[in-house]
């Protein structure tokens, strides 16, 4: 069985997370540069005395696949290496994945990690 | 050397120039050293070799008056590169404060202009302001040398006459070149250089208006307003004061100190500018989504807060060559005095505005700190060579805190959207400054400025005890009262006729172009960079005008950015 762990997180802490990942073993990742919002949704700025909202903040989104009975460890690296305490930290969720394909040779599933 | 024979030695307490004359001390002071030097040099080679006779008084005297005329000469044309220069300042700082989709647009304004003016001002508009005069007043008919030794007027009075002048006329399209002898080239040579820095602060006014009319102007629109101020809008109120009209002339006329002072323009270039450009933006309307529906102004940020700051600091750099040659003489030794309260108030200017958008706003606004420089640099270019440092320091102060509260009652209060601020900067403090002139003038500059009885502006009715005053704000007596009452109405003329001149031009321009001079409002939603130059600022750019979300954009705005695009 295989999991895809997807972490959106704060863009300074990715080198952290890269680096906590990679110490566990964890060998391929993707990364996006997204925008978004949560709770708070963003926060309001004055330019020339004029209010206006950021509603979307720069955040990174990191897609790891793995196989299952790693998921939970994985996830707790990551949200160590991200956390910061303060708010927009963002968030990690785990889905169930149906089919992995490694393109260059043809492995399946948990082979294809 | 042989004594060049296009310049006359200036005689004891000849008019040197029409502003400020080489001070006789210093003068003396100065021929004595040179004289000392070249016969010591003389008799040195003398002893070498057989030598020819030593130079005689005369001709030293004439060598050292060519070496000041040349070396006032280069000043000027020095200042003129550095208000030129000044061009990439407005050029970086309105670009920088406006959108992406519309950079190519509004940085081609900045660009345009300097020629759109120019070849206006060439042709007709430097005659309208100086033509009677040529390059400076003759305020002693006969009398020889102004600096470079002109004294010859090349038309005469348009409009009016005596202390009534409202415009000039001669020497159309450089008409007063004339190279047919020696003493002629030599004198055309030095009127080029007043044209050229004069042509140079016309174009400062010119292009005020392209930032509070950004993003929203059509280009044809826009040129025919650069043809407009070059020949007629900026020679008008010009020919009125430095072209030695009536609001010079108020000390004569109306006994009103030394009539309308403005060293450098704060008025005559920055507060007519100003007021054409809060006309512009009225006439204009505000860009869409610039005010909700509550009518609450919204923020637009400029799309690039460094270049906008880098433009700030090159007009800092410029306004050296603004103020300090405005001297219109390195032998001035004034123009130090003027560089140096320059730069105080700019610096006090940039702090105070620095500090007080921070405590109403919370943060330190890079757009209004730039803003604060930029109102003390133009409060000061009026009074900069009549005020004490400390003064330098209160103008640049209130200039700092005025510009902040201009932006927000001219957006607030008057619902009017200036997307660089250019109406507070110029138009505001170009007023502020005009008045500080007639508050903090020391009376220390320009006592006897055209000769001995002869004052600012030729003004001869002030005269006591056989020497007419320096120019003296209402703080330091004397004809200070006069003074500020000549400011005040100096004030008054460019706020009813700077923005009912150029009011009525826009609205005019308006109901003649075809549907209006403001852009069509697909294209100010897609960004005027497409629909009006044809080239995209940033084509790399995904979305470049998206980084920010166009508050209250109409329904429809992606599919006219496509349309644009296609």
């Amino acid at each position: 069985m295989v999991h895809l762990v997807t972490a959106v997180i704060k863009p300074h802490r990715l080198e952290e997370v890269k680096a906590a990942l990679g110490d566990m073993g964890v060998a391929g990742m993707t990364i996006t540069e997204v925008k978004g919002h949560g709770r708070q949704g963003g926060h309001t700025e004055t330019y020339r005395g004029a209010e206006y909202t950021i509603d979307l903040i720069p955040k990174v989104k990191i897609e790891v696949v793995v196989d299952t009975s790693d998921a939970d460890k994985v996830v707790d690296a990551i949200v160590n290496a991200a956390k910061t305490g303060k708010i927009g930290d963002g968030k990690v969720w785990v889905t169930a994945v149906d089919r992995l394909v490694r393109i260059r040779t043809g492995e399946r599933d948990a082979e294809a990690v | 050397m042989a004594p060049s024979s296009t310049l006359t030695p200036l005689p004891e307490g000849s008019p040197i120039r029409r502003r400020f004359p080489l001070s006789r001390t210093r003068l003396a002071a100065g021929l004595a050293v040179a004289t000392t030097v070249l016969l010591t040099a003389g008799v040195a080679y003398a002893q070498e070799a057989e030598a020819p006779p030593a130079p005689t008084m005369e001709q030293v005297n004439s060598t050292v008056t060519t070496i000041a005329q040349r070396t006032n000469l280069l000043w000027i044309v020095i200042g003129a590169a550095l208000v030129i220069f000044m061009q990439a300042g407005f050029a970086l700082v309105e670009t920088g404060f406006c959108r992406a989709k519309h950079a190519a647009h509004v940085v081609s304004t900045n660009f345009a202009i300097f020629g759109l003016g120019f070849v206006a001002f060439f042709l007709v508009g430097y005659s309208f302001m100086f033509g009677g005069a040529s390059y400076a007043p003759v305020v002693a008919p006969g009398s020889p040398a102004l600096d470079y030794g002109f004294s010859e007027a090349v038309g005469g009075p348009l409009i009016g006459s005596g202390n009534w002048t409202f415009l000039w006329q001669g020497g159309w399209a450089g008409s007063w070149f004339d190279a047919s002898s020696p003493e002629k080239l030599a004198l055309s040579g030095a009127i080029a250089g007043f044209f050229l820095y004069m042509v140079a602060f016309m174009d400062t006014t010119a292009t005020i208006p392209t930032g509070s009319m950004a993003e929203r102007w059509k280009w044809k629109s826009f040129v025919l307003w650069g043809l407009f101020c070059g020949a007629i809008y900026y020679p008008l109120f010009g020919a009125w004061t430095w072209g030695g009209g009536w609001l010079a002339k108020l000390g004569d006329s109306m006994g009103w100190g030394n009539g309308y002072v403005d060293f450098a323009g704060s008025g005559i270039v920055h507060a007519m500018g100003g007021a054409a450009a809060l006309s512009g933006a009225i006439v204009l309307g505000p860009r869409l989504g610039k005010f909700g529906k509550d009518g609450k102004p919204r923020a637009l940020p400029g799309h690039h807060i460094p270049m906008a700051m880098l433009g700030t600091f090159i007009l800092l750099f410029g306004w050296f060559g603004f103020n300090a040659a405005s001297t219109f003489a390195a032998m001035d030794s004034q123009f130090a005095l003027v560089a140096a309260n320059t730069a105080i108030a700019a610096a006090f200017g940039g702090v105070v505005g620095m500090a007080w958008i921070w405590i109403r706003t919370g943060k330190p606004d890079p757009a209004m700190m730039a803003n604060g420089m930029l109102a003390g640099l133009v409060a000061i270019t009026a009074p900069c060579a009549f005020v004490d440092p400390w003064a330098a320091m209160l103008i640049g102060i209130v200039a700092g805190v005025v510009v902040i509260e201009a932006v927000f009652l001219i957006e607030r209060k008057g619902k009017i959207d200036d997307p660089v601020g250019a109406i507070s900067v110029h138009g505001v403090n170009g007023i502020w400054g005009v008045l500080a002139v007639g508050i903090f003038a020391n009376g220390k500059y320009g006592v006897d400025a055209l000769g001995p009885g002869i004052g600012w502006n030729g003004t001869t009715s002030q005269v006591v005890d056989g020497s007419a005053p320096g120019v003296t704000g209402i703080l330091y007596g004397g004809t200070g009262g006069g003074q500020l009452m000549a400011q005040v109405a100096g004030a008054l003329t460019i706020i009813i006729v700077g923005v009912g001149l150029s009011f009525a031009f826009f609205k005019i321009q308006n109901a003649l172009t075809k549907g209006g001079i403001r852009s069509e409002e697909a294209d100010e939603v897609a960004g005027l960079d497409l629909p009006e130059m044809g080239v995209l600022a940033y084509p790399e750019f995904v979305g470049a005008g998206d980084s920010y979300p166009d508050v209250d954009a109409p329904a429809g705005t992606a599919k006219a950015r496509e349309g644009a695009a296609t």
